[in-house]
């Protein structure tokens, strides 16, 4: 498998602000890599690094199996940019804008394109000015996902959706993942991550601290338990791995990491089981774990 | 009266918010005014000197910024104030009307704001009637600012012909603030209720002009502006057609009320037009964007300094004359060197009509820095196009753009001056001595776009540069700059034509400082992070 991305050591400072510091980010070719941090973690700054739009301070990385700021103009043909936050030119219409994007890019598709636009509902002969957050949103979604490029990055592309068009852009990435591309997904949105992504990489003050299968990094978590039993469960909560228990007579509630599962279920189903349900770990939980614990600082 | 509950708090809120706002437009104007009227009595001390100015206001170009010319005959002080002041004074009255109106209503609306105040226990009319309250006592401020102040900067200006000039001053604002308020309830976006008022306002001074020029009194008497000057203020200070302007208005905000409490909040009668659902197929590159994006900007441009160049070339014969009355401008002449005060007109008016293009060779050039700033060089620069092609599109608009403004200077001046005279040679002439100004327009350029290279967050610098070239053309003279001041600005470095004769080397130099410049902003850009903010 070809890395389509791979960063390491990347520093990049503005002013006396420490952006990035020393990131990591390796994307294999064909997945897509879903890539987490709170505000201000330098999740954007990295982006518009691979782009090419900010030079570096320190670090090794490639895109593509190109230098992001040597060889732009070559890699740009090869791969699509969706911003956070689109700003587009006021007086142009969103099907105007589309075009140009694409031609710029030196590969338009127009069925593909209209394909987009009617799928995304947006009406393109509206002034840019007049649209809301959410359609410009697909005005930069339709110009990016319309062209037949290997490697898409796209930086926080749903915010501004509502529910349906979030669906929507989903199983457009999901075509994206069978086509053999690559994505780049810098999201808030945890589900839309778990549903899309084969890896993901969390970043801290533009540092990252956690990257890995997604299965993989379930491992690391706690599964939520409650049950029901025949005896009381007065010990429970001294086990290894038992977190947060809640033992009321029958009733038990508790949170166990993954690898002491086995031995805690044991214990359960000794006392004699009247009913349990479990919840899989899931990225939020994962996610808090990183960030609940300190509060950042603003941005 | 539900629908007015909260007014009062409201045009508090208005005058706080706009507490600089709207003593910079009342006093910009008023001292403006007064300013110049102060002036007159040493610009024309005898009464020979008046009539003289009298004959060139007696001009068909002219009148479509004095008016139709009454007093002419016996040109007074007072004359002279209210013909040559009053007309362009109105025109900045009804903008500052329009603008303040169309803030305090529709683009509250547009930016959601109104709806914060509109949930709360505020009248449905009360937004409304706040803005238009501050608006019109910011009118009412204005005349008792002229009233007060005319008779003071200038005595032989009498008290009721002041308030005969001020009135007609706030009866165009009152007019005008009802035209932006109707206008603020019909469009959707706030653009859209500025665009409707400005070309009611185009459309009304141009009737009114239209009519001084031909002398077709009743054109004049369709538009509040033809009002205004009906008053006759200082000659024969005519109350009635005041009414006019206080009858107009009342109509209007009635309409306007009428609309304003039927409709929903946000919604409007006339929607943002659709454009096309396609990009025209010469939208396929960066210089087609940049042309896209200033087409506009470059339409106004030229044809606003065809327009300057065709009223300084109207008056050519008739300024010729007067050239050597003006003792000032003796100072000019020999600063540049001139026996012959026709040409002399010439050289200088030329000079001054490419300074008004330099404020667009310094605005194109900026534009891509406009780009970044609003984070629209982003989605361009992620694309297969390089920092230079990008940047170059607007350079390429700004050099050209630069040409033909020069050129539809010359033409205008040029044919204007030619009918002026009676000799077609003066056309080809003007558009040379015009044309020559290019490596002086390029500089001005490539300092802008070498400034956005280098160091973007000190492009305001590029206007500091244009303001001191100004200075030193404008004041130089008057003041007896030294020497080396005058070197440093590109435009006294381009042979004065036609009083000078042409001189190649000077331009070449200019020419390589300008690609210089443009190379070093290139270098820059190449080097540097691309900002969003």
């Amino acid at each position: 498998m070809r890395a389509a991305i791979s960063i390491s050591g990347l520093r990049k400072t503005f002013g006396s602000t420490r952006a990035l510091d020393g990131l990591d980010l390796s994307v294999t070719t064909g997945e897509v890599h879903g890539f987490l941090g709170p505000n201000g973690a330098g999740k954007t700054t990295t982006i518009r690094v691979l782009l090419g739009l900010l030079r570096a301070d320190a670090g090794d990385m490639r895109v593509l199996g190109a230098d992001p700021w040597r060889d732009a103009v070559d890699l740009h043909r090869r791969l699509a940019y969706v911003p956070g936050e689109v700003s587009l030119w006021p007086n142009l219409t969103g099907g105007e804008i589309i075009d140009l994007v694409m031609r710029l890019r030196g590969r338009a598709d127009g069925k593909r394109r209209d394909e987009l636009v009617e799928r995304f509902d947006l009406d393109p002969t509206k002034k840019s000015r007049t649209y809301s957050k959410g359609n410009r949103q697909k005005v930069a979604l339709v110009a990016g996902l319309a062209s037949d490029v290997e490697l898409l990055l796209l930086d926080e592309p749903t915010s501004g959706l509502d529910p349906l068009m979030q669906e929507q852009f989903q199983e457009c990435i999901r075509e994206v993942r069978a086509e053999g591309r690559t994505v780049l997904l810098s999201s808030h949105i945890l589900a839309e991550v778990e549903a899309l992504c084969h890896r993901v990489s969390i970043v801290r003050r533009g540092r990252t601290v956690e990257t890995g299968a997604l299965d993989d990094l379930r491992h690391l978590t706690r599964t939520s338990i409650r049950a029901e039993t025949i005896k009381p469960a007065r010990d429970l909560g001294q086990l290894a791995g038992v977190h947060n228990a809640i033992v009321d007579n029958g009733r038990v509630q508790l949170d166990v990491d993954t690898h002491e599962l086995d031995t805690v279920l044991r214990h359960i189903s000794a006392l004699g089981v009247r009913s349990l349900t479990s919840q899989p770990p899931t990225l939020d939980e994962l996610f808090l774990r990183h960030y609940g614990e300190v509060p950042e600082p603003s941005p | 009266m539900s629908r007015y509950v909260a007014t009062p708090r409201l045009i508090w809120f208005t005058l706080r918010r706009d507490r600089v706002r709207i003593p910079v437009w009342i006093l910009g104007i008023g001292l403006t005014v007064l300013g110049s009227v102060a002036s007159f009595k040493s610009s024309y001390p005898t009464a020979a000197d008046r009539q003289t100015r009298a004959a060139i206001v007696d001009n068909a170009v002219v009148k479509l910024f004095t008016g139709p010319g009454y007093g002419l005959t016996h040109y007074t002080f007072g004359a002279m104030t209210a013909n040559e002041l009053l007309p362009m004074t109105a025109l900045a009255v009804a903008l500052m009307n329009i603008f303040l109106v169309v803030r305090h209503t529709r683009a509250e609306e547009e930016s959601e704001r109104a709806e914060l105040l509109g949930a709360t226990a505020v009248g449905r009319l009360a937004p409304t009637t706040a803005a238009l309250s501050v608006v019109f006592g910011a009118d009412l401020a204005l005349g008792v600012l002229l009233t007060l102040g005319l008779p003071t900067s200038l005595h032989d200006l009498s008290p009721e012909g002041s308030l005969a000039f001020a009135a007609a001053l706030v009866g165009v604002g009152f007019v005008f603030g009802a035209v932006a308020l109707l206008a603020a309830q019909l469009a959707v976006s706030a653009r859209g209720a500025l665009g409707v008022s400005s070309m009611g306002l185009g459309a009304w001074y141009l009737l009114a002009a239209f009519g001084n020029m031909t002398g077709i009194g009743a054109l004049s008497w369709l538009s509040p502006f033809g009002w205004a000057v009906e008053m006759r203020a200082y000659v024969d200070d005519r109350w009635w057609p005041l009414a006019l302007a206080l009858t107009t208005t009342i109509a209007l905000v009635a309409v306007a009320a009428r609309v304003a409490s039927h409709r929903d909040l946000g919604a409007g009668l006339i929607a943002d037009r659709p454009g096309p659902p396609n990009a025209a197929r010469w939208l396929d590159d960066p210089l087609g964007l940049a042309f896209r994006l200033q087409r506009n900007s470059v339409l106004w441009w030229s044809v606003s300094l065809a327009f300057i160049g065709a009223v300084y070339g109207s008056i050519t014969e008739q300024a010729g004359k007067l050239y050597h009355h003006v003792g000032s401008l003796e100072r000019y002449s020999a600063h540049i060197g001139a026996s012959n005060a026709i040409d002399e007109y010439r050289a200088l008016t030329l000079y001054i009509a490419v300074l008004v293009a330099g404020g667009f060779a310094v605005q194109a050039a900026l534009r891509p820095r406009g780009e970044e700033s609003a984070a629209r060089a982003d989605p361009v620069l992620s694309t297969a196009v390089s920092r230079s092609r990008w940047a170059g599109g607007h350079v390429l608009i700004a050099l050209c753009g630069g040409v033909a403004a020069l050129f539809l200077i010359g033409l205008g001046m040029g044919a204007a001056d030619a009918i002026s005279v009676g000799d077609a040679g003066q056309l080809p002439r003007t558009i040379g001595a015009a044309l020559a100004y290019t490596p002086a327009l390029w500089v001005l350029s490539g300092f802008a776009f070498a400034l956005f290279g280098l160091v973007p967050r000190a492009t305001g610098a590029a206007w500091l540069v244009l303001g001191g070239v100004a200075f030193v053309g404008f004041f130089g003279p008057l003041l007896q700059l030294p020497h080396w001041i005058y070197e440093l600005s590109p435009m006294e470095h381009v042979p004065r034509l036609p009083v000078a004769s042409f001189s190649l080397p000077p331009l070449a130099v200019l020419l390589l400082i300008a690609v210089a410049l443009l190379a070093a902003g290139f270098g820059g850009l190449r080097r540097r992070d691309v900002a969003t903010a």
